[in-house]
C-alpha cells in the first residue's frame, strides 16, 4: 500500500531545524528582558540539533543518530535542572532575574 | 580476552574514579552538616592518585564499539587533566579561613566527576563520547562556579558561565548532527573514510566543521568566544577558577588536537588558516587587553586566553611536531598556571581574601618566600629562559616555522612582548612599591603546592627530555 502523502524530503526538515537554531541564538542575544527565555531558547537550540539528529539518522537509515538523541534529551534535563538552580541561587542574592542586572563584573 | 572484558579493563580508570566519586558523595551526607570537605578533600584526592596509576598502567586499544579509544596521546591528556584537578583539591582543603560556613563537600566530589567527564572527552573516538564527556565536566563546572551560594560574584559568574556555556555546547551539537549528516558516521574512523573518499567536500560539512569549532573555541576561551572568561574567572572561588583555568581546557585541547589531526585531517589546508586567526586573535588581545586590569583573578583571565593563543599555534601548524609542541606548553602552563593560583589563594588578610594587584605590593619584603615563587611563576609567563614557559613558547614557535607560519610567529614573538609589561608590572609591585599591610601567613598546602610548583618551573628543563619523548609518542599515536 503506497501512503496517501507523499513523504517529506529530507530538506524540509533541516530547514525546520535550521530555523530553529536561528529562533534559538537570536532569542539569547536580543533577549534583554528575562533570564528564563534564555533557558527556552537554549532548549529550542538542543532541539533544533535533535530533530537534525533524527532526521539523518532515517535518511541513513543508520540508529546512531537516534541513541544520540537520547543522550542529549537526558543532557538537557540536567542542563535545564542546573541553569534554574543557578538562576535561583542569583535570585536570593541580587533580587532581580532581569538580564540588564547581570552587571555586577565589568571591565 | 573477550570483547567485555577489554571495554572493563580499558576504561578502568574512569569506572574507578565516576564509582568513587559515588562513594565519597554518600560519605559526605553521612558526616555532620559543614563538617564533610576536609574528609572529601583527602578521599577525592586519593581517588585521583589511584586513577594516574591506573592510567599509566592502561593498555592501548579501543572499547565499547570504537567509541572510546586508549592510546599514548590519552593516557598524557588524562595524567594532564588529573594533576590539574589535583592542584585544585589542594587549593580546596584551606580555602576558608574566616568565619564563615566551609564549603560544601560536594565542591571535591563535583571538581571529581568534572575530571571524570574531561577524562572520557580525552579518550572520545565518537561524536557521541565526545558531547558527553563534556557535558559532564560542564555542566560540573557550571555548579561550582556558583558555589558561594552567599556571594553575589560567584552566582552571578555561575549564571554568565551557564548561559554562554550552553550557548556553546548548543552550537557543538548543531555543528555536530550536520557532521553527522554529511558524512553518515558520528565514529571517528569513519569520518576518516567519508572525507577521503569525496572529492568535492559538501558544504554542509564545512559549515559542521565551523560550528564544532566554535563551540570547542568556547570551552578553551579563545577569542571571540572568550568574553565570559574574565568575570567567570573573577567571581568563582579561587580553587575553582584554578581547576577552570586548567583540566577543562587541556581535555578541550585533547578533543580538538584529535579531532582536527584525525577525522578532518585531510582537510587541514582548509581549517589551518582558521585555527591561525584565532591564535592571533587570541595572543593579541590576551596581551592587550590584561593591561588595565587590577584584579590579579582578571589578570589571569587575560592571561589565559593569552596562552590557549599560543597553545593552538601547534595546532595551525598541522603536524607531528606542532601537537607535540602543544602537548609540551600545555605541561608547562599547567605547572606555571598552578603556581600562579596557589599563590591567589593564599593571598589573604584575616582570613579574607584579597584578589587586587595593590594587596600584593611589597610582598618581596613582607614575605619573600611568596614573593619569589609568585615572580618565579611571571616570568616564566612571560616566557624567560630557562624557566617552563620558555621551552612551551619556544616549541610551539618551532613547530610553527617549521609549517611556514611566518606572519603567525612574528605576531606571537610580539604579543609576548606586550605581555611581558603586565607580568613584569606584578613583579615590579611585589619589590618596589611601599608595602601594604602584611598578608596571612599561607597554609601549608598552599605552600606546598606553590613551592612544588615553583620549583618544577624552575627545574623544568630537567624533565624536558623525557617529556619530549613522551609528547613525541603521544603526537604520532595521534597520526597527526
Amino acid at each position: 500500500m503506497t501512503p496517501a502523502i507523499a513523504p517529506i524530503g529530507l530538506g524540509s526538515y533541516l530547514v525546520v531545524s535550521a530555523a530553529l537554531l536561528v529562533l534559538g541564538v537570536l532569542g539569547i542575544f536580543l533577549n534583554r528582558k528575562n533570564i528564563i527565555i534564555i533557558l527556552m531558547s537554549m532548549e529550542l537550540i538542543l532541539l533544533a540539533a535533535n530533530l537534525n539528529f533524527v532526521a539523518f539518522s532515517s535518511a541513513h537509515a543508520d540508529l546512531s543518530g537516534q541513541v544520540m538523541v537520547l543522550f542529549v534529551l537526558t543532557i538537557a534535563a540536567a542542563e535545564a535542572a542546573i541553569g534554574l538552580a543557578i538562576v535561583t541561587v542569583y535570585f536570593r542574592n541580587r533580587g532581580s532575574i532581569q538580564v540588564e542586572d547581570v552587571t555586577m563584573m565589568k571591565g | 580476552m573477550n570483547a567485555m572484558s577489554v571495554n572493563w579493563i580499558l576504561a578502568l580508570p574512569e569506572i574507578t574514579l565516576a564509582l568513587a566519586g559515588l562513594v565519597i558523595l554518600v560519605f559526605g551526607v553521612l558526616q555532620r552538616p559543614g563538617k564533610g570537605i576536609g574528609a572529601c578533600t583527602v578521599l577525592s584526592i586519593a581517588a585521583f592518585v589511584g586513577c594516574a596509576v591506573l592510567v599509566a598502567l592502561s593498555p592501548d586499544g579501543a572499547a565499547y564499539a570504537g567509541t572510546f579509544v586508549n592510546d599514548s596521546f590519552a593516557r598524557f591528556m588524562k595524567i594532564l587533566v588529573l594533576l590539574g584537578g589535583l592542584v585544585a583539591l589542594l587549593l580546596t582543603v584551606s580555602y576558608r579561613t574566616d568565619e564563615r560556613a566551609p564549603l560544601p563537600f560536594e565542591t571535591a566530589v563535583l571538581i571529581l566527576f568534572s575530571t571524570v567527564g574531561a577524562m572520557i572527552m580525552a579518550s572520545s573516538a565518537n561524536l557521541m563520547t565526545l558531547f558527553v564527556g563534556l557535558e559532564l565536566s560542564s555542566l560540573s563546572i557550571y555548579i561550582l562556579a556558583a558555589l558561594e551560594r552567599d556571594d553575589v560574584l560567584s552566582s552571578e559568574a555561575g549564571l554568565k558561565y551557564f548561559v554562554l556555556g550552553s550557548l556553546a555546547s548548543g552550537l557543538l551539537l548543531y555543528g555536530m548532527s550536520l557532521v553527522y549528516g554529511y558524512a553518515g558516521t558520528m565514529e571517528y574512523s569513519g569520518l576518516i573514510a567519508a572525507i577521503q573518499q569525496t572529492t568535492a567536500l559538501p558544504v554542509g560539512l564545512m559549515v559542521g566543521l565551523v560550528f564544532l569549532v566554535v563551540g570547542l573555541c568556547f570551552k578553551l576561551s579563545v577569542v571571540p568566544f572568550h568574553m565570559w572568561t574574565p568575570d567567570v574567572y573573577q567571581g568563582a572561588p579561587t580553587p575553582v577558577t584554578a581547576y577552570m583555568a586548567g583540566a577543562p581546557k587541556f581535555a578541550t585541547f585533547a578533543l580538538l588536537l584529535r579531532v582536527m589531526s584525525g577525522p578532518f585531517g585531510a582537510m587541514a589546508p582548509r581549517w589551518q588558516i582558521l585555527i591561525e586567526t584565532l591564535s592571533i586573535l587570541s595572543m593579541v588581545y590576551g596581551a592587550l587587553a590584561a593591561i588595565p586590569q587590577t584584579n590579579i583573578k582578571r589578570l589571569m583571565a587575560y592571561s589565559s586566553i593569552g596562552h590557549m593563543g599560543y597553545a593552538l599555534m601547534g595546532l595551525a601548524a598541522a603536524s607531528t611536531n606542532g601537537v607535540r609542541a602543544t602537548l609540551v606548553y600545555l605541561a608547562a602552563y599547567l605547572v606555571m598556571n598552578a603556581g600562579v593560583f596557589a599563590v591567589i589563594t593564599a593571598m589573604r588578610r584575616k582570613g579574607r581574601e584579597v584578589t587586587s594587584l595593590a594587596d600584593l605590593s611589597g610582598l618581596g619584603r613582607t614575605d619573600p618566600g611568596l614573593a619569589a615563587a609568585l615572580a618565579v611563576f611571571m616570568f616564566s609567563m612571560v616566557g624567560a629562559p630557562p624557566l617552563a614557559g620558555f621551552f612551551g613558547k619556544l616549541m610551539v614557535f618551532a613547530a610553527a616555522w617549521q609549517s611556514g607560519l611566518y606572519v603567525l610567529v612574528g605576531i606571537g614573538a610580539l604579543s609576548s612582548v606586550i605581555g611581558a609589561y603586565y607580568y613584569l608590572r606584578v613583579v615590579k609591585v611585589m619589590y618596589f612599591d611601599a608595602s601594604a599591610e602584611r598578608l596571612d601567613q599561607p597554609a601549608r598546602s598552599l605552600v606546598f603546592v606553590s613551592g612544588s610548583m615553583g620549583l618544577a618551573t624552575v627545574f623544568f628543563v630537567l624533565a624536558l627530555g623525557p617529556l619530549m619523548a613522551l609528547a613525541r609518542q603521544a603526537a604520532l599515536a595521534l597520526g597527526g
